[in-house]
Formats: structure tokens, sequence, C-alpha cells
């Protein structure tokens, strides 16, 4: 029997229609903007001003603190200035706006295809490259992955993850790179594993992808420490902590951190970057993005630099269809809605997925029947219906008492209603009140 | 398209393709086998009923929704139409029609409508127009008509017993079970296939069963509350009969006969009046089974199934506050 997570979660449909198409380099912008915030932390400290000419691959701006992390330049060209544009949380932002002359790389980056398996660096060393090249959680959370390779003192890892799980519908880009960069990844976990001083590592994949889970499982044959697992298709199987009580079959406890069970997860294209950096010398400064969905006509996974402008990518995958509802940054669960394609794709663009107008609608709101699917689909063990019906009375100390900080917002919930309430959209509000009220507190 | 018109809300940007209609008429589709059994039985009577019971419960909650709350008509969402069938399914089948119109009128009217419509009431409105007619009309209530195959003649002439009442009526009399089970003129084999006395659509328990099936596949219900409904009046009927076979019916019987099936299939499972956790669907069937047994045994009234249903309806919102899911990754003091 194929291993999933014990409680909750949905089967939508998957439709993984870029799946097949391999990963093609997208052509540069004339000109791209790279926000200063494009992680989890503090965002970083600007080292460039108007006029500077920067190349690919050089540093542009600096981490500011710990939970923050560095940010290099993605072409080479001219600064034209330091401005807030939009990007996509729909908010202007800092961002450093470069007009692109040419792609002239950073001399110190090996820009050979040839695959460099054997590493010398320590677990000290990992981290600093990792920082410095300013990789952060591709899968969309954006968290420094610095941060998670460093375990606080005290505690202890024994196993890492590399999630594979791509439970998203539509999203392929984790898929594509198993398949094409599945050498470099098995490198990129060893390295990670040598950073957190573990000797066991799981490739946790979803049974849709089959040629991956055959790809992985024949080269890595010779990695005894490393062994491939097929994983149930149920959404969300992606979920850092149900891939761990997958795998592992331990709880991360409520409010803690993977690493409190001795476990650390990391994305498919964040150990590629891993193994980028320590092997290449490279930083992140590019990323595969899924340009997928209803009325697109070129289905594609681009490498695309950061601070590409969305419109860019979907012009390259056959353009914005007529009927267009929405442009979703992710995937259709838990991705966040553009209001404008006139922003540059981040280091958490995972995908950009467009919605039909009719699919864009949301559906008539009716009364409660007390069905209880949202209870049996939340993956948490939590009861959305009665989370949704607090928060709208404002009743935000018994939501505490009810888990809510506990949501991950997967949608599970929002998305199996009969009567299309939205759950999710209440849960939200009742979270942020109550940090927002913790904060107040604490003043 | 302008691109500066694109539409922004919150994930999920994706929906299941549920929908509270499909669900009403989930459960009307699965209610088809026994009434199909009932009109086999009781002819034309049985038809008559239903199709009367439905149409009052559909015109009252349009009346309502539209001359009273003044808001949404909704009573295509069927599930008017579901508590006018189950009221039917709950009445002897030579009602007088007028009753059974009065009938909906409290169900739809107190027993849904008057709490805020679908999805506010506390109990199942299909029983609180059950009792209402029980209490207001008894002998009418339980003046069953014999079973005649496909009689469409229009005559509701003869009358008989439920199994029930018989036994019920025997054991106070000091008869044994063994001998009015003996005299009885139905066999076990009546019982399942719905050859029996009874409300019309409690009688047979495999077009019953054959619902059930249907609704568990469809997952429109899960197995909990009939599970643990059953299984609980099995095992305390069965505790019962070890201790003295001759004052107690055996536990196939109480299974068999009465609102037993009815209700744990299409009553308690009701969503809207049952719990939201498992653990909690699972004392909420195991206590209808209970106090089921005790009205039937040691009550006045041979069948209780009714009451036990709408006892524990209104232990619902306790058992929602006392029977948590488990919460992943809690803290364990």
């Amino acid at each position: 029997m194929l291993k999933t997570f014990p409680k909750g979660g949905v089967h939508p449909a998957e439709n993984k229609i870029s799946a097949d198409s391999p990963i093609k380099k997208l052509k540069l912008p004339e000109q791209v903007a790279i926000p200063v915030d494009q992680h989890m932390g503090a965002p970083a400290k600007p080292l460039v001003s108007k006029g500077d000419k920067v190349r690919t691959g050089q540093k542009i701006a600096e981490s500011a603190g710990f939970i923050s992390t560095n940010i290099h330049s993605s072409v080479s060209g001219t600064v034209l200035k330091i401005d807030k544009v939009m990007d996509t949380t729909g908010y202007k932002q800092a961002a450093i706006i470069i007009k692109v002359e040419g792609d002239e790389w950073d001399e110190s980056i090996d820009r050979s295809e040839d695959i460099v398996r054997e590493f010398t660096a320590g677990p000290e060393d990992i981290v600093k490259k990792v920082l410095e090249s300013g990789i952060v959680g591709l899968g969309g959370a954006t968290f420094p992955t610095h941060v998670k390779l460093s375990v606080p003192k005290g505690k202890k890892a024994d196993v890492f993850i590399l999630n594979g799980a791509e439970c998203e519908p539509y999203l392929t880009s984790d898929h594509r790179m198993m398949l094409e960069k599945g050498e470099e990844l098995l490198t990129g976990m060893e390295i990670i594993m040598k950073a957190l001083d573990v000797n066991k590592a799981y490739i946790g994949i979803e049974n849709n992808k089959p040629d991956a889970i055959r790809h992985l499982e024949k080269i890595a044959a010779d990695h005894k420490d490393i062994e491939v697992c097929a994983l149930k298709t149920k959404y969300p199987q992606g979920g850092e902590k149900q891939l761990i009580k997958t795998l592992t079959g331990r709880e991360v406890p409520s409010g803690g951190l993977p690493v409190d069970v001795g476990a650390v997860v990391h994305n498919v294209g964040t150990t590629f970057a891993v193994y980028e950096a320590v092997q290449k010398n490279k930083p992140l400064f590019e990323r595969v993005v899924t340009v997928t969905g209803t009325g697109i006509s070129g289905p594609s996974n681009f490498l695309v630099r950061i601070g590409t402008p969305v419109s860019a990518l979907i012009e390259a995958a056959g353009g914005l269809p007529a009927d267009c509802g929405k442009v979703i940054n992710g995937g259709p669960m838990m991705g966040k809605a553009l209001n404008t394609i006139d922003v540059p794709v981040t280091k958490g663009t995972s995908g950009i997925l467009v919605i039909d107008s009719k699919g864009s609608n949301r559906r008539e709101v009716q009364n409660c029947i007390r069905c209880a699917r949202c209870v049996s689909v939340c993956p948490l063990g939590l009861e959305p219906y009665l989370l949704m019906s607090l928060a709208e009375r404002s009743l935000w100390e018994r939501c505490e008492q009810e888990n809510i900080l506990d949501c991950m917002e997967c949608g599970s919930c929002s998305y199996t209603c009969p009567s299309a309430r939205p759950l999710l959209d209440h849960i939200r509000l009742g979270k942020a009140t109550i940090i927002n009220l913790r904060k107040a507190k604490q003043k | 398209m302008d691109k500066n018109l694109l539409r922004v809300s919150f994930s999920p940007h994706i929906t299941g393709d549920d929908s509270v209609r499909k669900i009403m008429y989930g459960v009307i589709l699965a209610m088809l086998p026994a009434f199909a059994v009932s009109v086999y039985f009781f002819g034309f009577g049985a038809l008559k009923i239903t199709l009367v019971a439905i149409i009052s419960a559909v015109l009252f909650e349009w009346l309502i929704q539209k001359y009273i709350l003044k808001g949404a008509i909704t009573i295509l969402d069927g599930s008017a139409v579901i508590t006018g069938m189950l009221l039917a399914f709950n009445v002897p089948s030579n009602l007088p029609l007028w009753m059974i119109i009065i009938g909906s009128l409290v169900a739809i009217g107190i027993g849904k409508m008057s709490f805020g419509g679908l999805g506010n009431n506390p109990f199942n409105p299909a029983l609180v127009g059950r009792v209402f007619l029980h209490i207001s009309f008894p002998v009418d209530m339980i003046t069953w008509p014999k079973v005649s195959v496909m009689d469409f003649s229009m005559v509701d002439a003869h009358t008989g017993a439920t199994p029930l009442s018989i036994v019920k009526e025997g054991l106070n009399n000091g008869e044994g079970f063994t001998d009015i089970i003996n005299q009885m003129p139905v066999s076990y084999m009546d019982m399942f296939i719905g050859n029996i006395g009874g409300s019309l659509g409690e009688v047979s328990a495999i077009a019953l069963l054959a619902g059930f099936l249907y609704m568990l596949v469809r997952k429109i219900v899960t197995w909990h509350i009939p599970v643990s409904m059953l299984g609980s009046i099995a095992i305390f009927t069965g505790i019962l009969f070890l201790a003295n076979p001759e004052k107690y019916a055996d536990p196939l019987f109480h299974l068999l006969t009465g609102g037993a099936m009815l209700g744990a299939v299409f009553m308690a499972t009701d969503m809207v009046t049952s719990p939201m956790t498992k653990k909690g669907m699972l004392i909420f069937g195991a206590g209808i089974g209970i106090i089921t047994v005790f009205i039937r045994t040691f009550g006045a009234y041979p069948e209780g199934v009714s009451f036990a249903i709408l006892v524990m309806n209104a232990f619902v919102p306790l058992l929602n506050r006392a029977f948590k899911p488990k919460r992943f990754g809690e803290k364990r003091s």
C-alpha cells in the first residue's frame, strides 16, 4: 500500500498538463525588477545604487539579520533606480530595477554543464555558502534555507526529507527537475545531509509521477542512505507536517518545528539550488516556473531569471487567453491571485496559473448543512465550520482554544464545502486578528 | 481582456463538485427502494400519502420563505422533499390526508423554518412532524393497514398490528416470547423484505439497507451512526434476551421491526441534526440505540426510535463540545 498521511486531505483534479514539457530557458527581458523583500524575515539592504554596472550573479542586496538573506542580480546591465514596484503580494515594495545589457556572469561561477559529485565542504561552510547564495525555500514559503540548515542548540536532526510530492494541481516544476536534474539533486541531498549531520534521507514523490519515481530509484541505487518513497496522490501530501508524518510516523507538535521531531524537509528546487551554490558557486538568481492553466496554449516549464515580468512568461506560453478571470502566483489550492501581470517573478514563484472567467466565479454561499466534510478533510484535525462561526462572531479566545493557529491554510475545507462557504477566509481573519492582538499585548 | 481587470480572491481557487443539491438528491435516490417496496405492499395509499406529504412540505417551505421570511427561496435544494418523504415514511399508509398535511406544516414550520431554515434546526424536522401527529392523533397513527400486495383498489378496509405491538401486548399479558413469535402470522424473512404491518417506509429492512449502501458509496453518510445505533440495539437486547429469552424479544426481531432500520439509515444520519465528529457520531448512535431499547422494553410505547433520535438530537451541541477530532501534533499532557 502507498504511504500517505492518516487524516484528512482531498483529491482535486490533477491537471498536470505541462508535465511533458522539458524545462526551457526563457529569454532575458529588457528590464528586470528585483524586489529586496522576496523571503520571510527582514528585507535585504541594497548594495548598489543608480548607475552602477552589475553582472549576473553579483550580490546586489545583503542579508539584514539571521532570518533574512542575500539577493543577487539575475542579469548584467545598469541599475536604473531603486523604486517601489508592485510585486506578487499585491503591495508596492522596494525593488532594484536593472536595464538588461547582456548576460555576463560573475567569473567565479562554474557555468559548465558538468555534474560535480565530490564535495569537501563541512557543515559550517555549507551553511555559509547557502546564506551567501541567497537560497530560500522555493516551494513558495521562501523561508531562508540557511536557517533551516542550522539545527538549534540542544536539538538534533536525524532525517532529511526531499519534498518531491508536488501535491498542488497543475504545477510540474519539481516533477521536471526530478526528471532532468536527478543526479544534481542527489548530490544536493548529500550536501544537506552533511550540513545537518544526518545519515538517513527520504525522497517523497506522489505516485502520479511514476517516471520521476523510477528515474530517482534507478540513480539513487548506489546511495544507500537515500530512500525513494512513492506516496499516494492526495493533497496536501507535500505539506511539511504531513510529509514527515507519512515517512517517519512522527508528528510535529502543535506550534513546533519539524526539527523538534528530528526531521528537516526541503523542496526539490531548493535542494537543486543548494547543489548549484556549493558545487558550482552559483547564487540563486533563476528558478523553474510552471506556466499553465485553462486557455494557455503552450503549458510550459521555464527556467526564469528572478525579476522577469510575469507577463513575459505568459507571453512565452502563448499569451493571456481572451477568456481570463484570474492569474495565480502558485497553485490553485494555496496560490495568491495577482491583480496585475506586470509584477516580477520572485524566488517564491513556483507557477503561474491562468483560470478562465467561469472558473474564477465563486459559487453562491449557502447555509452550513453540518455535513462535517470540512472536519473530515482537515489534515490538522481542526473543525473549520466551528472556527468560521467563532471568527464571524469575533470570539477570538474561543478560536485560539480551538487551535486556529495550527491551520496551515491548505484550503481543503473551502475546497470541499458543498455549501461553498468561505471557511478559510474567516479562519485567516481569525488567525491574523489573534496574532495582532498578541503583538499588541506584548507592547 | 484588459490585463488590469484580473479578479482577485483568497485561495483556494478551485472547488470540489459537491453541492447541497447533489447531496439532497442523493438521499432522495437512496429512499426510492424503500418507497417502491411500500407502494408494492401498501398500494395506492402509500403513493398518495407520500406525494401529498412531499408537495405540502415543499409548498409550506415556499409559503414561509416567500411571505414570512421574505428571503431567498430554496425549495429546489431538495431538503423539503426529503422532509416530506421521511414524514410519509413514518406514518401508516391509510392516514387521512389532512393529517399528513398538518404533519408537513409542523415539520417544515416548527421543525425547520422557525429555527432559520436548512442547517439551523436542532431536531430532525420529519420526526418533529411525526411525533406531533403521534401525540395529536394517537389512534390514526397506530391504525396500521394490512399488507395487500399491489392493491390499488383505494379501499383501506383491513387493519392489522405491527410485530412490535403484537409482542409488546403479548409480553404484557404474560405470554412467552417463543409462543408469541410462533403464533405470529409473519416470519423473519417477511420482516426482512417488508411484508409486515407498520409505517409505510419502515417495513423493508433490505430496501433501507440498499439505500444505506448507496449513500455510503456516494459518501453522503459514513457508517458510524447506523452501525453504532443498530449495534447498540443488538448488544443491549442481546443481553436482555440471554438473561430471559421468554421475557425479552431477540436482537434480530428488534433490528428488523419498527423504525430501527429507517431511523438508523435515514433519520439518525441527518447531517444537520447529528454530531460533527466521528467519536460524537458513535456516542450519538449508541445513545439512540439504548434509549430505543429502553422505551421498547420498559416503556409504555411499543416503539421508541423517534423519541430516541429526538432526545439524542438535543445532545448534539454537547457531543460536539465534548468530542473533538484528534488535533495533529497535540501536546499530550
